[in-house]
């Protein structure tokens, strides 16, 4: 499903060239939960925008689901994030103006779903996260829990081979973070492939698989058996 | 993304901020409204100008003689110049102040003493009764054609028609009125109905006065006009021992090129400033749109996250100016036509509104809108993504 080979990712700042990602390698299968640990300067975040499509890197090669898109350009950038990857960003990132429904509905519209079609598909969505009361209301109308569940469904709306989640319980309280986790979880028994990205390692232990990133390098990648936290 | 869709987000984000989008229409309002008055007032000016200008005759030529009593020119010879190449008919004129007395009331009044042909060329005709005929001069007839703001001042209220054949008297002379003007109001030049007319032959012998210091021309045609003022100079050079500066030949449609140019610069001037104020409120827009820019980099970054293309993000930024235009523009121009309307009604003045003028100065609103609108909503988007999703 991912597959990153020799990849790498530096930036000019001024005089000086940070290297983010030195020469990275690794590949994820599809259905597969991992985590992607490390604190921050790791390197992590630049990791977790070429995995998303927000950003290229400087050299090697990037292929998501059979694409390479090292080369893509911006347009083509936003139109595989579209249909390729679903975000649960740390802050939630729904627009304030919107309603919960109308914020699930976001991907579809920039998609070029028909507007009846739109409905039908984002209903389903936030039925599945168990929102279906609340559609109507605007984010700020919400409790932190349940915006992200709103996050969810507008992820999982366009039915994308890869749910990425950056920092997903990092502004919640520690009951309503479980529960986010346990969406997760169920997401992934559901067959959704998940990569979460987080510093926390008691959180990244929910995943099957954890990678650890130290300045821009993979220092270990093993498989878990998840404990209940 | 559909364009219907890219209209609605316009609406719902313009509508979110209603206190701020109507300040920003504003300038627009105050734009298109100015530039609708003004112009239209420019236009009644110039309306006015060419109106009033007609009412005194097409293609007249006027002649003043302004030197002394030894510039003398007779009825008989101006009579003669009618073979001249270029003129058709002419006039001479004897003016003087008199006082009419009618009944027990009197008043001071002029008298304006011609030929018959001074109806065709000073478009004067009589609406009761008749105008002095060739019989009248060649007679001395004591007749008058009488102006309706004389008889209304010597006779408020009483019917016009009824003053005809009854006896006028002018500085102690018996005339009979054969003719009631036709009322023409007031224009630039004065009030063309406080006047009487009198046979010229009758003047010369009342006013003891023999002297024509005024005299009018029909040209053939408009086309004809500079011919006709050719063959006049060389007539009163001749007159004149070519005393060039003991005479002026003007004639109207110099007069109407003249004030229709005034008034066209008048105009100008009016849209220009009413341009500047449509720049002005074009100016607002771009401000307006690059605070909302910066205001909504987040949202910029969440909707490209998602996976909102430059494109996308372009159109939803440009729709919202042009939409801010568009209203302030089509409010704009109610509000000028409305004012245009109780301009003219209150101050009693002419304004012309144009169409196109109306529908130009809405396309230039949209106009402005597109092109303020364009690089606030071009740097919108150009922000990447992962820029503006950390931008707080």
């Amino acid at each position: 499903m991912i597959k990153l080979t020799d990849l790498y990712k530096s930036y000019e700042m001024g005089e000086n060239t940070v290297v983010a990602l030195n020469h990275i390698s690794l590949s994820i299968e599809a259905k597969e939960f991992v985590a992607i640990v490390g604190p921050s300067g790791s390197g992590k975040s630049t990791l977790m925008n070429i995995i998303g499509c927000l950003d290229i890197p400087t050299s090697g090669s990037y292929i998501l689901d059979g694409k390479e898109i090292s080369t893509y350009n911006e347009n083509m950038l936003a139109e595989f994030r579209n249909q390729k990857i679903g975000f649960i960003f740390q802050r939630f990132n729904l627009l304030n103006k919107l309603t919960a429904l109308e914020n699930v509905e976001l991907p579809l519209v920039y998609m070029g779903v028909s507007a009846k079609n739109r409905k039908v598909r984002a209903l389903e969505a936030i039925r599945s996260v168990g929102l279906e009361s609340r559609m109507y209301h605007r984010p700020m109308e919400l409790s932190g829990g349940q915006q992200q569940r709103v996050a969810f469904a507008r992820a999982l709306v366009t039915k994308p081979p890869v749910i990425l989640a950056d920092e997903p319980t990092g502004n919640l309280d520690s009951k309503t973070g479980v529960e986010v986790l346990n969406l997760l979880k169920e997401l992934h028994d559901q067959g959704n492939t998940i990569v979460l990205i987080t510093h926390d390692m008691n959180i990244a232990k929910k995943a099957k698989r954890v990678i650890s990133l130290m300045d821009g390098e993979i220092i270990s990648d093993e498989e878990v058996v998840p404990n209940e936290v | 993304m559909k364009f219907s869709q890219a209209l609605k987000m316009a609406f719902s984000s313009i509508l979110s901020n209603k206190m701020r989008s109507f300040l920003t229409m504003l300038g627009i309002i105050i734009g298109i409204s100015s530039v609708i008055i003004l112009i239209g007032i420019g236009e009644g000016t110039k309306k006015d100008v060419a109106d009033s200008i007609s009412t005194m005759g097409t293609n007249l030529i006027t002649i003043n003689i302004t030197g002394g009593r030894e510039v003398t020119v007779t009825t008989a010879e101006l009579t003669a110049l009618k073979s001249q190449p270029g003129i058709k008919e002419i006039a001479p004129t004897i003016a003087s102040a008199v006082t009419a007395k009618l009944g027990n009331q009197n008043t001071t009044t002029s008298i304006e003493s011609s030929l018959p042909s001074y109806s065709e060329i000073r478009n004067v005709t009589a609406q009761y009764g008749r105008f002095i005929t060739q019989d009248d001069v060649d007679n001395r007839y004591r007749v008058a054609v009488v102006g309706t703001d004389v008889l209304d001042t010597l006779s408020k209220g009483t019917p016009y028609d009824s003053f005809v054949n009854q006896t006028i008297t002018l500085n102690g002379t018996a005339f009979t009125i054969v003719g009631i003007l036709e009322t023409k109001g007031s224009t630039t030049a004065g009030s063309t109905d406080n006047r009487i007319i009198i046979p010229i032959s009758t003047a010369q012998r009342l006013l003891r006065n023999k002297s024509i210091r005024t005299f009018y021309v029909e040209a053939q045609s408009p086309d004809m006009v500079n011919t006709a003022v050719a063959t006049l100079n060389t007539f009163m050079l001749s007159k004149s021992n070519n005393q060039a500066n003991t005479f002026r030949v003007f004639n109207q449609s110099d007069l109407l090129t003249t004030q229709t140019a005034a008034a066209d610069s008048l105009t100008t001037m009016l849209a220009g400033v009413a341009a500047i104020s449509l720049l002005v409120g074009g100016i607002g827009i771009m401000n307006i749109m690059l605070v909302t820019v910066t205001e909504r980099t987040r949202e910029i970054g969440i909707r490209k996250a998602i996976g909102a293309k430059r494109r996308d993000i372009l159109i939803q930024f440009l729709i919202e100016a042009i939409t801010i235009s568009g209203i302030g523009g089509f409010l704009g121009v109610s509000i000028g036509i409305l004012g245009g309307n109780l301009y003219s009604k209150f101050m009693t003045k002419t304004v012309v509104i144009q169409p196109n003028i109306v529908l130009l100065a809405f396309v230039f609103a949209a106009t402005v809108g597109i092109i303020f609108g364009l690089y606030p909503a071009n740097k919108a988007s150009r922000l990447r993504p992962i820029d503006a999703l950390r931008y707080e």
